[in-house]
């Protein structure tokens, strides 16, 4: 009987160590888990490396764990954004280092990790800054550079409905990294808006197929980013 | 040439309106943060463009009324959008398919510089206190089958934007197609760049002294006489 649904938040985080590699889905605040990641600052594990296209708004949610020293690294395409003040005084101060990753190469190295390979090669920042130190290629007339596919030991993800085998379908924009991040997790950890019924969800619509996934919990009516940060909320 | 030049030529919204009359009809298009989101308000009479959303949207609409929307609908500005009947969501890895596959067909960016062999910086200043973040644009920029820019024809304090090479760091080299500023529409050839249109009462001379780097003129392009 496969049944991965799990009680709450913390008991779905509980075992995220300190030193561990974090994926975590969102696009700004469109997919963010914020549940799970209040649930991850509140169990403690520090040392952490993130991973997660921008880094935050306000003190709640991602800028709260940055906040609170628990993230040694991020790894993101877009760390200032609107509202995203926490991880820049961080990197100011040297208190947090940052791998900045372009945006397609970032979802192609999650995508490339969750299917088992372990590098490709892309154009995107050829004869940029970005190139630097990594290995080129000339294919067909053209430069590319080679990037290593990106696996984490733990992947947190938002979804609007799941069943109990995890199986995912997601809301508009808010699906973005999250069903790669879901492949390339060793333990992906999913917050549904809802779980339904085993057959509910249509086979042509399932987004992500539960295979990717090991533990849902359901969190109705899930905390907005904006809505929390226009309150001066912080959970930090 | 320190005098503010912002006011002198086309608007913001003219230069938006100029770059949209040169979509062809059908085309599936990324538009960039700034000057480029304003091309989305003006489709032509009798074209159809299809705007995508690196964010995972392919047919996104207009913003919605102040107030209204929802936070998980949003552009890659994080800006509230909406989305058009015939749209799709994807995930990421679809949405830079699209891109670095060579699917969408145009590409309208902003920069900070753009070198007269197409070189486009518009990421970072290299400043060593910026925080340095890139986005999508390098990807943009290697995969999107053509690049038109639309900026300033020249910067705050009155240098060109338009250079010989660029002092920024690169987003890209050799990507721009067509340049649209306040002051003219100016395409990159392998003769450097080269001159389409002025903007209304704006002569050659003040275009090319307020460009670094030599700008071609044809002498018998039947455009830029008539403005």
């Amino acid at each position: 009987m496969i049944d991965k649904t799990i009680d709450s938040p913390a008991a779905a985080v509980a075992d995220i160590t300190n030193g561990a590699t974090v994926m975590i889905g969102g696009f700004g605040e469109a997919g963010s888990p914020i549940e799970l990641i209040h649930a991850l600052i509140d169990q403690g594990a520090s040392d952490l490396t993130v991973v997660n296209n921008n880094t935050g708004s306000g003190e709640v949610g991602l800028a709260a764990l940055i906040k609170t020293g628990r993230v040694s690294q991020m790894i993101c395409s877009y760390p200032r954004t609107v509202n995203s003040t926490v991880f820049p005084e961080l990197y100011q101060r040297e208190r947090i280092a940052l791998e900045l990753v372009p945006q397609g190469t970032l979802a192609e190295r999650i995508r490339a990790g969750g299917a088992g390979i372990p590098a490709f090669y892309t154009r995107t920042a050829v004869g940029t800054p970005l190139e630097e130190g990594k290995e080129k290629r000339h294919f067909d007339g053209n430069d590319y550079v080679m990037e290593r596919g990106l696996t984490a030991d733990f992947s947190l993800i938002k979804c609007r409905a799941a069943d109990i085998h995890g199986n995912l379908v997601y809301n508009k924009t808010a699906r973005n990294f999250s069903p790669l991040m879901a492949t390339a997790g060793a333990v992906t950890i999913v917050q549904a808006g809802e779980i339904v019924p085993l057959g509910s969800i249509d086979p042509e619509c399932v987004v992500t197929p539960g295979i990717f996934v090991n533990r849902v919990v359901e969190v109705r009516e899930p905390a907005q980013e904006s809505d929390l940060v226009a309150r001066g909320v912080s959970y930090a | 040439m320190t005098d503010s030049s912002k006011k002198i030529g086309l608007s913001r919204d003219q230069m938006a309106e100029r770059a949209a009359r040169d979509i062809p009809d059908g085309s599936y298009v990324n538009l960039g943060i700034g000057i480029p989101e304003l091309v989305a308000s003006h489709v032509l009479e009798g074209r159809e463009f299809i705007y995508h959303t690196e964010n995972g949207l392919l047919g996104m609409g207009p913003s919605p009324a102040p107030g209204e929307g929802e936070p998980e609908l949003i552009n890659a500005g994080k800006k509230r959008v909406t989305a058009l009947p015939g749209a799709s969501y994807f995930h990421h890895a679809d949405s830079f398919t699209m891109i670095r596959g060579g699917h969408l067909d145009l590409c309208v960016l902003g920069a900070l510089q753009v070198s007269e062999r197409g070189d486009l910086a518009n990421w970072s200043t290299g400043s060593p206190d910026a925080i340095p973040a890139v986005g999508g644009a390098m990807d943009l920029v290697a995969g999107v089958k053509k690049i038109f820019v639309i900026t300033q024809h020249v910067r705050r304090d009155g240098t060109p934007k338009l250079v010989s090479a660029c002092s920024y760091p690169l987003t890209s080299p050799g990507v721009v197609d067509r340049i649209y500023t306040n002051l003219a529409v100016i395409d990159v050839t392998e003769n450097g760049f080269q001159l389409v249109e002025l903007a209304p009462g704006i002569s050659y001379d003040y275009v090319a002294e307020r460009t670094g780097a030599p700008l071609v003129r044809i002498e018998d392009d039947p455009r830029q006489t008539g403005r």
